[in-house]
């Protein structure tokens, strides 16, 4: 009796001793904190690199990224601002748009760039082992980078016109990170969701190409909720983006329709929508180099 | 007895064959639909390798494999393309999953696929060895403590904030070994990457493999070179289509897979060979190849000087202007050269039942890799025999081609001329 339970003691140490276990499945909604905590400098460096690396040899360097914003203001200023007349809720045309594109610009980033995670990165994850979810989550965080700095240029404009009085601000203004953390969420399921499809079906590659165009006319970001027939706006209201979008603007300039049942909604959805992408992430990840 | 580094347990690896995902969709879904359905999978294969169609589709590349490296150890896995050396490093450095079985491993293990892996284009030389560093496994600390020693390993110190994309491939090469050969870890597993940069870098290579193995750090290695294995490894393992065949001490493994390769390849018997066409009035019986000593060898250096050998029997004699060809490949089936015995104005006359025809070859000018021969043979534009497709196949290994006591390496050549050099200056 004594001799085996002494065999089991020392089967149970060696068993628990191995510092690595590979075994053909794991857990699908683990999302490797521990690892993805050890390999924090990996992070940071991916998200560096994708800074750096967009404005190497530019003359202008990291000022294309308000550069960019301004000019599609302006456009959007003129086409669906002078030429379609499009209403603005009485918002100042300038910060009205910009606004609407700072947002809409950080998810679908969020959403394309995560999107190709497996297929942009198929030569570096067939040669070397760290946690995958490292890439989508850097696209993630050097967007929300390029989101702060454009936020604070919408800042700038915001200032300037609440001291001329033209807009008022709400409460609802400090609702701000929780909408970003939601869009974030959003972006980021629906890419590595996307990611981890197209690592079979490529096609999706292309229906997502056009399908985030035409959701930014689904989402109220060149026109307020309040413009809109009520017929379109239950079809509106199944948009997640949609209350994210009108709670900001009710927050910063004062006017927008949004509910709390709407924000929840939103919430849900994000949530939902990362718990299958993490499942089919992690699916994909295991054995996705015997397929590209 | 020392702790145990890696344990394979029983490890399998399979692979779909052809074309993935194309086509599957509607498969998918018609699976996905019967499941909700709560009916089985039509599609389904039963009785799995049994099935014809399933066993042409599907490849084991590791079947089985069990076998322990112990702390410390320098171990080294052989095998020919395709015996699933490649397939066993992936599985260990975790860039795939096994199909089934466990793998187990102590201690932090960095593994060494390709060099420069991830570096990027557009950033510097030194933003890019900090990201190579800790795509590799390293803390940004670690890498700022080694950075002055992995620069000047590699050399490149004058073009270190230099982006990327202006180095030589030589320099990128040697800046990413450098980069790996600092890792911090208690096992490294590393892919032939030995083969990298000039002879001078190369030597430095195996130096710092040697010290890290002496410093009592776990290596795992892969090569198809035998004297980098005989060199470094304690304890090597031969694998041949996906299972381990041996496992044991280095010269013993080295001698019985050349041996082996003797058995499978160079000398080979071509009286069964089928299919063949011809007249069969004269028919190859043998063909294998000969050192300057007069052994049958199977494997021999670039630069050697060889001779192949072919067996005719002929069952009328005599026949007259007896031409002899023969082929040499690469493994694809791509042919390199032919050559014919009446080009040289060699026509033979059999006089006899058994004929030995002799061609010796010197200095061969074939990088390392392996070879196929085809043969053929001819009297007066008349077919004899032609035994179809490869009949035999060798290998060449690293040698002294050049005469100059370097081995270089050669991915892209197909042949090689040493060339006559002379830098008499301008007057």
């Amino acid at each position: 009796m004594t001799v085996d339970h002494n065999l089991r003691k020392l089967s149970d140490v060696t068993e628990t001793h191995w510092d690595l276990t590979i075994k053909p499945n794991d857990s699908p909604l683990s999302l490797k904190l521990g690892e993805v905590w050890r390999h924090r400098d990996l992070l940071y460096l991916f998200i560096r690199r994708d800074l750096v690396a967009f404005y190497k040899q530019t003359i202008l360097g990291p000022l294309w990224f308000v550069i960019q914003p301004i000019c599609t203001t302006i456009i959007f200023m003129i086409i669906f601002g002078q030429i379609a007349k499009l209403k603005t809720d009485g918002i100042p045309p300038f910060a009205f748009y910009l606004c609407g594109i700072a947002l809409w610009s950080f998810f679908s980033e969020c959403f394309n760039k995560t999107a190709t995670t497996f297929r942009d990165n198929a030569a570096l994850f067939g040669k070397v082992y760290f946690p995958r979810i490292l890439v989508p989550l850097s696209v993630v965080l050097s967007n929300l980078l390029r989101f702060l700095i454009q936020f604070a240029l919408f800042g700038l404009v915001w200032i300037w016109y609440s001291a001329d009085g033209q807009i008022a601000p709400h409460a609802t203004m400090l609702l701000l990170p929780l909408v970003v953390l939601v869009m974030a969420t959003l972006g980021l399921a629906g890419g590595m969701l996307l990611s981890a499809m197209s690592t079979k079906y490529r096609d999706l590659v292309f229906l997502m190409q056009f399908g985030v165009q035409l959701l930014m006319y689904a989402t109220p970001v060149i026109y307020p909720v309040s413009e809109i027939p009520t017929r379109l706006k239950t079809i509106l209201s199944w948009n997640p983006l949609s209350p994210l979008f009108e709670v900001t603007r009710h927050g910063f300039l004062g006017a927008g329709e949004y509910s709390i049942s709407g924000l929840g909604y939103s919430m849900l959805f994000a949530i939902v929508m990362f718990i299958i992408a993490v499942i089919a992430f992690n699916h994909v990840e295991r054995t996705f180099v015997d397929t590209v | 007895m020392r702790a145990i580094a890696i344990q394979f347990d029983d490890v399998s690896k399979q692979y779909r064959l052809g074309e993935i995902g194309t086509g599957s969709l509607s498969r998918d879904l018609g699976r996905a639909w019967a499941r909700w359905l709560g009916r089985p999978d039509p599609y389904t294969i039963v009785g799995d390798e049994n099935n014809l169609d399933y066993a042409k589709d599907h490849v084991w590349a590791i079947r089985n494999l069990s076998f322990e490296v112990r702390q410390g150890e320098v171990f080294g896995v052989i095998g020919r393309n395709g015996a699933g050396k490649s397939t066993l490093l992936k599985l260990l450095s975790r860039i795939t999953a096994p199909t089934s079985g466990v793998i187990h491993a102590n201690g932090k293990i960095a593994s060494l696929l390709e060099v420069g892996t991830g570096f990027h284009p557009e950033l510097t030389g030194r933003e890019n060895v900090f990201l190579n560093g800790a795509i590799l496994g390293m803390q940004r600390s670690e890498v700022r403590q080694r950075f002055d020693e992995i620069v000047e390993f590699s050399g490149c110190a004058n073009y270190i904030d230099t982006p990327v994309k202006r180095y030589s491939s030589g320099m990128i090469v040697r800046l990413g070994f450098s980069v790996a050969a600092h890792l911090d870890c208690e096992t490294l597993i590393v892919d032939e990457v030995l083969a990298v940069g000039d002879i001078d870098f190369q030597q430095r290579c195996i130096a710092k493999m040697q010290n890290v193995a002496s410093s009592g750090r776990t290596i795992l290695l892969v090569s198809h070179n035998m004297t980098t294995m005989s060199r470094l490894c304690d304890r090597c393992a031969i694998l041949e289509k996906g299972e381990l065949v041996y496992i044991g001490d280095t010269d013993a493994a080295v001698e019985r897979y050349l041996k082996q390769n003797a058995k499978l390849r160079a000398d080979a018997d071509l009286s069964q060979h089928q299919p063949r066409s011809g007249t069969g009035h004269a028919r190859f019986e043998r063909f294998w190849i000969e050192n300057e000593s007069g052994d049958s060898i199977e494997m021999f250096g670039s630069g050697d000087t060889v001779t192949f050998c072919f067996d005719v029997r002929c069952r009328h004699q005599p026949i007259e202007n007896l031409d002899v060809q023969f082929s040499i490949h690469e493994l694809n089936g791509d042919i390199l050269t032919r050559l014919t015995s009446v080009a040289v104005g060699a026509e033979f006359t059999a006089a006899s039942e058994f004929q030995t025809v002799r061609c010796r070859l010197e200095r061969v000018p074939l990088p390392a890799g392996t070879y196929t021969i085809e043969v053929r043979l001819v009297a007066k534009a008349e077919e004899l025999d032609w035994p179809r497709g490869a009949v035999a196949s060798f290998e060449v290994g690293e040698g002294d081609f050049y005469r100059s006591g370097r081995s270089i390496p050669h991915e892209n050549s197909k042949f090689l001329i040493a060339g006559t050099w002379s830098d008499g200056g301008r007057e």
